[in-house]
């Protein structure tokens, strides 16, 4: 089985430096898109290769570099890998930042030169303190070593990238808020139209990737589409990092084919449920997904497939909900976060979340009432796609209501029997 | 004030941007790694040199939960509370903490030298529950493993 993502992470947690990225083969592709290939042919392999976003939308990475404006060479444009990660249940970009930076400044490299864009910044969150050090090392490497700065490669295409270390805020990640951040700003998302790819970073045309759907990209130039669609169990390419935490024996992080089941991961690679503890449900990629149970469990992990069974691949990092977690008590701890992490734009989600976490909090203690369920039914929709300027609030209300379906009788368990029925005092 | 050395770093970060402004967030990260937080004054400071009011700087310090606009002990105590943590037991290490330091969420030991928070996910998931302590991570904590890693930090 390929692992092209992960194939120079070493076991001793060191980081592969550019001596031996280069003796893997590393920056070969990126050699080749600044000397021989022109900027529509980069991005035509890339959108032919069906790479679909990392960051959770799942969007084609072609397509979006595609929107560009790349005619006028004064313009200045901006490439940005965002590794804001702070989605809960999310582990997967820290490990390519910690293990293989070079990878990552390549895939920038590559889209660098597609979009024409002379600089790009790596924002990074705050508690990816090893992360920092090792992308911070590694791009003085590669300015070092002529990858990065003027006339690279000994073109004339020129390319400055550096590091960018976050203060907090899950809000950070969503891409607006992201550019906003990195203006010096509040890190309030903006209105959309226009897109970054139009107006981003400082109003010029700018392209948010994923940390994973950079690393994708010089394995694609090298190989080409029909090896790279060949990774994948899907028609979607490549191969993905996918994450299991809970109450399983092996949690951890592995690279597998696109489209591998959930059945496969919970229990050939995350050794199936700790003794003593059985599956209720999982969110197969993150907070902001929707519960899936039981019957999903031969669902492939690609994003028509899990789209189809009723939640979204989101980051690929599921998490599990052990029959000894309380299904209420599971969402409220979510919703409690989103409600922290709301940046307050959007009435909605400011006055609706925090709303929704004190409904919860009394249904958990035993307070609530049948009409609780109607008020958070409520909220499901008016916190729902289309009401929002970005999709922190409709991504709160999946996991909320998918719980509402699968787990309710657990919620009215709460509200008969005046207690929870998982506290025991 | 700003010292000369703030301000010598954070003339730096300015020349990278187009617009002097856009230096805001790393000029509250150099106050407060150079003091452990960003007091009244230096908020004042920096909007004078950034040409920004005393209202945008506070503005952007007060949105960014890293940015503290209060003192904090010598060491600061992230324990994650976010999903996986919660259903791995973050509970019995906040507990176990809050009753060896005597301090709940949010505050500070007399003696200065730790503030506990509660954090979102630190991306330890697999390894949970975990927390940091300043730059540090640990993970598979349990109440047994913490008095060895408070230990560690004066
Ligand atoms: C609240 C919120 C948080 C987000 N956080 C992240 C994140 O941490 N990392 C990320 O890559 N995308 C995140 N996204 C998605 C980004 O807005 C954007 O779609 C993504 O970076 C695009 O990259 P991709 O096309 O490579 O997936 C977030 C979106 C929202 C609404
Ligand atoms: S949905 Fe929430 S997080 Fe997103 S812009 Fe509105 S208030 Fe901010
Ligand atoms: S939920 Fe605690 S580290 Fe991710």
């Amino acid at each position: 089985m390929e692992k092209p993502l992960t194939q120079n992470i070493k076991s001793d947690g060191s980081y592969c430096t550019l001596d031996e990225y280069r003796r893997n083969g590393g920056y070969e592709a990126a050699r080749k898109a600044v000397l021989e290939m022109e900027p529509q042919q980069i991005t035509q392999t890339v959108k032919d290769a069906n790479l679909l976003g990392r960051g959770g939308a799942g969007f084609n990475t072609g397509m979006k570099w595609s929107f560009v404006d790349i005619s006028d060479p004064n313009v200045q444009r901006y490439v940005i890998a965002n590794g804001d990660e702070m989605e809960p249940g999310t582990f997967k970009d820290r490990m390519l930042l910690e293990g293989d930076p070079h990878q990552l400044i390549e895939g920038m490299i590559i889209a660098a030169k597609a979009l024409q864009a002379t600089k790009g910044y790596i924002f990074v969150r705050w508690a990816y303190k090893k992360a920092h050090r090792v992308i911070q090392q590694a791009l003085d490497e590669a300015y070092q070593a002529g990858m990065l700065g003027n006339n690279i490669f000994g073109s004339n295409f020129s390319f400055e990238l550096h590091l960018h270390t976050s203060v907090g805020r899950y809000i950070c990640g969503e891409e607006t808020a992201l550019i906003n951040s990195l203006e010096g700003k509040r890190a309030n998302p903006r209105a959309k139209p226009p897109f970054p790819q139009i107006s981003g970073l400082f109003g010029k045309p700018t392209i948010v990737n994923n940390v994973e759907t950079y690393c994708n990209i010089p394995h694609i130039i090298k190989h080409g589409p029909v090896w790279y669609k060949s990774l994948s169990r899907s028609s979607e390419g490549g191969t993905k990092l996918y994450g299991v935490s809970g109450r399983v024996k092996n949690p951890g992080l592995w690279e597998l084919p696109l489209g591998v089941t959930i059945r496969e991961l919970l229990f050939d690679y995350a050794g199936g449920m700790q003794d003593g503890y059985k599956f209720r449900g999982l969110l197969p990629g993150g907070a902001s997904t929707d519960f899936l149970v039981e019957e999903h469990l031969d669902t492939p992990m690609d994003f028509a497939s899990v789209a189809k069974a009723g939640s979204r691949l989101g980051t690929g990092t599921m998490i599990v909900m052990d029959d000894q977690t309380c299904p209420v008590a599971f969402v409220h701890n979510l919703i409690r976060f989103f409600a922290n992490e709301s940046c307050g734009w959007c009435t909605p989600c400011r006055e609706g979340l925090p709303w929704v976490e004190k409904v919860l909090e009394k249904i958990e203690r035993g307070e609530g009432t049948e009409k609780d369920i109607d008020i958070l039914r409520f909220h499901t929709k008016y916190l729902g796609p289309g009401n929002t300027f970005c999709a922190l609030a409709p991504g709160a209300m999946e996991p909320l209501q998918s719980a509402l379906k699968y787990f309710i009788d657990d919620f009215y368990r709460h509200i008969h029997e005046k207690k929870c029925p998982w506290k025991h005092e | 004030m700003l010292t000369e050395h703030e301000i010598k770093e954070i003339e730096k970060e300015i020349a990278l941007y187009p617009v002097k402004s856009a230096a805001c967030i790393e000029a509250l990260k150099i106050v407060q790694q150079h003091r452990g937080w960003v007091p009244d004054e230096q908020i004042k400071d920096i909007a004078e040199l950034l040409d920004m009011s005393y209202e945008e700087v506070d503005g952007v310090a007060t949105f960014y939960n890293m940015i503290f606009r209060k003192p904090v002990g010598r060491n600061v105590i992230y324990v994650c509370n976010s999903v996986t943590c919660y259903m791995m037991g973050y509970e019995s290490i906040y507990q176990t903490l809050s009753k060896k330091l005597g301090i709940k969420w949010g505050e500070t030991t007399p003696d200065g030298r730790f503030t506990l928070l509660p954090n979102p996910c630190l991306g330890d998931c697999d390894h949970a529950p975990a927390m940091m302590v300043n730059h540090d991570h640990y993970n598979r904590l349990t109440p047994e493993k913490l008095d060895e890693i408070l230990e560690k930090y004066k």
